[in-house]
C-alpha cells in the first residue's frame, strides 16, 4: 500500500504553516503505511553558499559525540538536532564534508543534502515519527511525505522514503518496480551509487542520473514511463517545486487539490480534508502516464 | 418529506453513523438522513439495506454506498474508489466526480455520476445501470456481464475489454476498444432503452440518437481450436 503526500505553497504567506499542513496529511495517511515514515521540507535559503546536510545517527550514537567529532574537523558549522537526526548547515565545500561523513564517520548515514532540502525518516508509526521530529513546527515552500507499508525490503530507516540521490532531490513512491535490479546495475555502471536494496532508491537514482545530464524533470519522468517497469505513483521534489506521475495502468491512487493558495497531492482525499478551503478546491485525479508539475 | 435526521461525522464515529443507517426500526417512518463532514472517510453508507434517503454533504473516500440495497444515497461531492460496488438495488447519485471502479460488480440499482469517472468504471458489472454525464477513464466496463452503461462524454482506452452481455452507449469519442468489443447497430429497442435511461438520470438536451452502441463480438465466448498451439 503506502501513502504519499505533497504540498506546494503558491501563497508564500502560508510558509510558516507548511509543517502544520503536512502533519495532518501524514496523519491522514498513517493507515496506509504504519511501518515507517519520512518527509522532506524545502525552504528558501538566503545564503547562496550555504548547504544543509540531513544526517541520521545510527546505533544510539549520541548527538554530543557526533558534535565533538565533526566540529573538530570543521570549524564553521551550525548543528541542529531533531530526534535521531542532525541538520548541519555550512558553507564548507560539499565534496569535503560529504567525503568526511561517508568515510570517517561510522555510525551515521547521510539522508540527503542540498541548498534548501531537509529530510527526515524513521521507523515506527507515522503519527509517532512526526511527533518525534516536531513536523508541525517546520516552515518552508513545499514538502513531500511518505508513510510506508513495507513489501519488498526490510523495515529499516534506509528502507524508508523519501529517497534523496542528488542535491536537493527527493522521491516518494507508492507501488513496486519489477525491473529495479537490472536498472540498478546499469546505473551503477554510469557512476550512480546506492545505499539500499530498495526499488524506489533505483527510481530516485534514475531521476538523478537523468537530471545530471541536463534532461529536464518533465522529460526525465516521461522517459521513466518507458524505462521503469512496475506500478507507481511518484512524487518527486526539486529545489523549486515538485512533480507527480502515475504509471499507465494507474492502479496506485492519487488525488490533487488545487486552490489559489496551494497544490496538495495525496493517495487519498482524507489526507487533505483538513486543509483550508479544500472543499472549494479544484479536485482531480492525475491521468495515467501524464506528468504534472508545479514550480520549476 | 418529513423530518431530516442529521448525522455529523465530526461528532459521531463512522461506525456509529453506519450502524444507525444499517439498523433502522422497520416500523419507523424516519427515513431521511443528512451526513455532514464526511472528510474523505471510507465506507460511508456501506451496507444499507432498507428504503431510505441519505444525503452526504462533502467528499467521501472508498466504497461509498457499497452493497447498497433499496436506499437512495446522494453524495454532494466527489467519491473515491468503488462507489456503489456490488450494489443490489436502490440508487446512488454522485454530484461530483468518481474515482476508479465505480459500480464495480454491481448486480442492480442505478448509479448516476454527474461528473467524470476515472479508470475501470463498471468493471465486472452484473446488472446495474450506470449513467455518467461526463467521461469515463481507461478499461471501463472490463468484463462487464450485464446491465447498461451510458456515457454522455468520452470513453478512455480499451473500453469493454472481454465484455459479455452488458450494453454500452457512448455519446462522445472512444479512445480505443478492448479485446472482443465492437460497435453494434443501434436498434429501435435500444433507442427506447436509452430514452428510459436518460430519463432515469434526469438528463435533458441529450438525444438518444447521438449515442453509439458497443457490445461483445462474442469471439472469446468459446475456445477456438486454431489457437491450441498458443497454450
Amino acid at each position: 500500500m503506502c501513502g504519499i503526500v505533497g504540498i506546494y505553497l503558491k501563497n508564500k504567506k502560508l510558509s510558516k504553516d507548511l509543517g502544520k499542513y503536512l502533519t495532518g496529511m501524514m496523519e491522514g495517511m498513517a493507515t496506509r503505511g504504519p511501518d515507517s515514515a519520512g518527509f522532506a521540507i524545502y525552504s528558501n535559503n538566503k545564503k547562496p553558499k550555504e548547504y544543509k546536510y540531513s544526517i541520521c545517527l545510527l546505533n544510539d550514537f549520541s548527538f554530543s559525540a557526533f558534535k565533538k567529532i565533526i566540529t573538530k574537523k570543521f570549524k564553521k558549522l551550525k548543528l541542529k538536532q531533531h530526534s535521531d537526526h542532525v541538520i548541519i548547515t555550512s558553507e564548507e565545500n560539499p565534496k569535503k564534508l560529504l567525503s568526511f561523513i561517508s568515510s570517517d564517520l561510522k555510525n551515521v548515514s547521510l539522508v540527503g543534502y542540498g541548498k534548501s532540502i531537509e529530510i527526515f525518516k524513521q521507523v515506527g508509526n507515522p503519527k509517532e515519527v512526526i511527533k518525534n521530529f516536531q513536523l508541525d513546527k517546520f516552515s518552508g515552500t513545499h514538502a513531500i511525505g511518505h508513510t510506508r507499508m513495507a513489501t519488498e525490503s526490510a523495515i529499516t530507516t534506509n528502507g524508508s522514503h523519501p529517497y534523496s540521490t542528488g542535491q536537493d532531490e527527493c522521491l516518494v513512491h507508492n507501488g513496486s518496480l519489477s525491473n529495479h535490479n537490472n536498472l540498478r546495475r546499469n546505473l551503477i555502471k554510469q557512476g550512480q551509487t546506492f545505499d539500499s536494496q530498495n526499488d524506489t532508491e533505483v527510481a530516485a537514482g534514475y531521476i538523478s542520473n537523468s537530471l545530471s545530464k541536463k534532461i529536464s524533470l518533465k522529460d526525465t519522468l516521461v522517459n521513466g514511463l518507458k524505462d521503469l517497469d512496475g506500478f507507481y505513483t511518484f512524487i518527486t521534489g526539486t529545489k523549486e517545486g515538485f512533480a507527480i506521475v502515475r504509471d499507465e495502468i494507474a492502479c496506485k491512487p492519487a488525488v490533487i487539490a488545487e486552490t489559489n493558495d496551494y497544490v496538495a497531492i495525496a493517495s487519498e482525499f482524507q489526507a487533505m480534508a483538513h486543509l483550508p478551503g479544500v472543499n472549494a478546491a479544484k479536485i482531480f485525479e492525475p491521468e495515467p502516464g501524464v506528468v504534472y508539475s508545479w514550480g520549476k | 418529506m418529513g423530518e431530516v435526521i442529521k448525522l455529523d461525522l465530526k461528532k459521531k464515529s463512522l461506525r456509529d453513523v453506519n450502524s444507525v443507517l444499517q439498523n433502522l426500526d422497520p416500523k419507523s417512518n424516519l427515513r431521511n438522513y443528512l451526513i455532514s463532514n464526511p472528510s474523505g472517510n471510507h465506507a460511508v453508507c456501506a451496507g444499507l439495506k432498507d428504503e431510505m434517503e441519505v444525503t452526504v454533504k462533502g467528499h467521501v473516500g472508498y466504497y461509498c454506498a457499497g452493497m447498497n440495497q433499496k436506499a437512495l444515497v446522494t453524495i454532494e461531492g466527489n467519491v473515491g474508489t468503488g462507489v456503489a460496488e456490488n450494489m443490489m438495488s436502490g440508487k446512488v447519485h454522485v454530484k461530483g466526480n468518481a474515482s476508479q471502479s465505480a459500480g464495480a460488480t454491481a448486480h442492480g440499482g442505478t448509479l448516476i455520476i454527474d461528473g467524470d469517472t476515472s479508470s475501470r468504471c463498471g468493471i465486472s458489472m452484473k446488472g446495474i445501470d450506470i449513467i455518467v454525464k461526463g467521461s469515463v477513464g481507461h478499461m471501463s466496463a472490463f468484463m462487464a456481464q450485464s446491465g447498461n452503461m451510458v456515457v454522455c462524454g468520452d470513453a478512455g482506452e480499451a473500453l469493454g475489454d472481454s465484455l459479455y452481455e452488458a450494453k454500452l452507449f457512448v455519446r462522445g469519442s472512444v479512445k480505443s476498444l478492448g479485446a472482443d468489443c465492437e460497435e453494434k447497430k443501434v436498434t429501435k429497442k435500444d433507442l427506447e432503452l436509452l430514452t428510459s435511461l436518460l430519463k432515469k438520470g434526469s438528463i435533458k438536451n441529450v438525444k438518444p440518437k447521438d449515442f453509439k452502441k458497443y457490445g461483445s463480438a462474442k469471439k472469446l465466448y468459446n475456445f477456438n481450436i486454431d489457437n491450441v498451439s498458443e497454450y
